[in-house]
């Protein structure tokens, strides 16, 4: 075991309380100086995770999203410098916290979420010109396509609550979501049936289209993935 | 290449439908490593998209130099970044952000000993290794001292820099700040500072509030120079000539005119000091 260097010693004092000896500074002091570095890190993080998660936040309100967020900050803390990889846990914590045991939708909601930001961030890749689609090769998907299935109407609660909305849903029962990055990086979030649910799962998992078509009436989705270039050539760009 | 010895800002994407429609005339673009550490989308096509414009500084966050060891996987994402996009200038600060695996997103001190000199300098030639390119290392904005620390913060810097070649970024800001809130004398820190190894300048907007012994200034990056600093500013021009100087404003980001107008003010002063070097 190696002593304790003051750089552990510091990191003792930012989650606890400070160490006798390691700072010399006035007695009277210390809290203050100390806290600005507590304060940075508590502030940056959670000011991350709602720029993560800002439909949990509407939903429970900034006061309450902060005070969780504390929580959740310092049971899952950042294990990476890149932060748009951290907060994954973030659906699990939910679902797993009494307080917001009355919005039983809440985790999936951070979960689209989620899912929203890796498609953001996801690999680019060239369309494919219809032209050269075939119905027995395998399709490359775009790479940002992201699916979700919900126990809940996670789509409408999704749009329901977007900047300049009332945050009213429509009766719409959509409970599977298809996200995607378009081509001005834009992040949609579209309600899916079952039967395009299962296509394209069937697609990802790299079945050709005549075998992956499980509706009877494939055009819609096939449209929806032409028109948004979501159909892909094999070779990255 | 160097960056070029003119004022440069710090690239927000907020700001970057107004950058299209009028290309500033600025020297360099700076961009955080750790936002472009994605695999694709949106900030890569705008950094893609700048670098065939401007020249162009990666500044790390998160390399944690100043702590006890560097995650040789964060190390290679940061130098596949620096090889895709070639940066005039690649910098990180003398602090630390990680301990262990945990990242706490914030720039913590370094204790000024024998021991973390000597383990700074090894990670200094660790990254500048991987990286295959020099450094630029930056002097940190402080709150506390530690007991352990028995070497100024200026000969710190200077030995790191002539055992490791590695360069400096001298923030003037964060100088103002520190020597404030140890109630020393920033003309002081200057006067002793290596300014023979600066690439770089910075500066940025600090807040205060007060203590018992006088006040405590943070390097908060969220409001314009202060006067004070811009003087310290011009006295290092003075000694130094000019030099890449960003204009950092990371916190309640203004709109972008109000950006400009904070580098054409560090513009006009480079170009004053390079008048009287000329001279």
């Amino acid at each position: 075991m190696r002593p304790p260097d003051p750089v552990d010693r510091f990191h003792a004092t930012l989650s606890g309380s400070v160490q006798p000896g390691l700072l010399a500074v006035a007695p009277d002091e210390v809290a203050p100086r100390v806290a600005v570095y507590r304060n940075n890190v508590a502030h940056s993080l959670k000011a991350a995770l709602a720029r993560r998660y800002p439909v949990v936040e509407r939903l429970v309100g900034l006061e309450f999203f902060a005070a969780m967020a504390s929580l959740f900050i310092a049971n899952h803390p950042p294990m990476t410098p890149v932060l748009q990889e951290w907060g994954q846990d973030f659906a699990g914590f939910l679902a797993q916290f009494p307080p917001v045991a009355g919005l039983p939708y809440l985790p999936d909601v951070a979960r689209l979420e989620w899912l929203r930001g890796e498609a953001y961030h996801a690999a680019d890749a060239t369309f494919l010109p219809p032209a050269r689609l075939s119905p027995d090769t395998p399709l490359h998907l775009h790479p940002s396509l992201r699916l979700l299935r919900s126990a809940w109407p996670v789509v409408g609660i999704w749009q329901a609550n977007q900047p300049g909305r009332d945050g009213r849903c429509s009766e719409d029962e959509a409970r599977i979501a298809l996200i995607w990055r378009g081509p001005d990086f834009e992040v949609p979030v579209v309600a899916l049936r079952v039967e395009d649910a299962d296509t394209i799962e069937a697609l990802l998992r790299g079945s050709p289209l005549s075998d992956a078509v499980r509706s009877s009436d494939p055009v819609p989705l096939l449209t929806l993935l032409l028109r948004n270039q979501l159909i892909c050539d094999g070779g990255y760009p | 290449m160097p960056l070029p010895p003119r004022a440069g800002l710090g690239f927000k994407p907020q700001h970057y439908a107004d950058i299209c429609a009028t290309p500033p005339d600025l020297g360099f673009f700076e961009v955080h490593a750790e936002n472009y550490l994605g695999a694709g989308g949106a900030p890569h096509a705008m950094l893609g998209a700048l670098r065939r414009d401007f020249a162009l500084s990666i500044h790390g966050v998160g390399l944690s130099i100043g702590g006890l060891r560097i995650d040789p996987d964060h190390l290679s994402r940061v130098k596949a970044l620096c090889d895709r996009y070639q940066p005039d200038s690649f910098s990180e600060h003398l602090a630390w952000s990680s301990h262990g695996a945990e990242y706490l997103n914030d720039l913590l001190p370094v204790p000024y000993n024998a021991a973390s000199l000597s383990r700074v300098i090894d990670h200094v030639d660790q990254v500048q290794t991987a990286l295959g390119r020099q450094l630029l290392l930056e002097n940190p904005a402080t709150y506390v001292v530690f007991t352990e620390s028995d070497i100024p913060e200026t000969e710190f810097l200077a030995e790191i820099a002539a055992r490791t070649g590695c360069g400096l970024l001298l923030d003037v800001n964060n100088v103002f700040v520190s020597c404030t809130n140890h109630r020393t004398e920033p003309r002081a820190y200057l006067d002793i500072f290596p300014l023979a190894q600066v690439g770089e300048i910075h500066l940025g907007g600090h807040e205060a509030e007060e203590l018992p012994s006088g006040p405590l200034l943070i390097d908060a990056h969220g409001s314009a120079v202060a006067d004070p600093v811009w003087a310290l500013y011009a006295e290092v021009l003075a000694g130094l000539g000019p030099v890449a100087t960003l204009v950092e404003w990371d916190n309640d980001v203004p709109a972008w005119p109000l950006l400009l107008a904070e580098a054409a003010r560090a513009e006009r002063m480079l170009q004053e000091s390079a008048r009287h070097a000329a001279a």
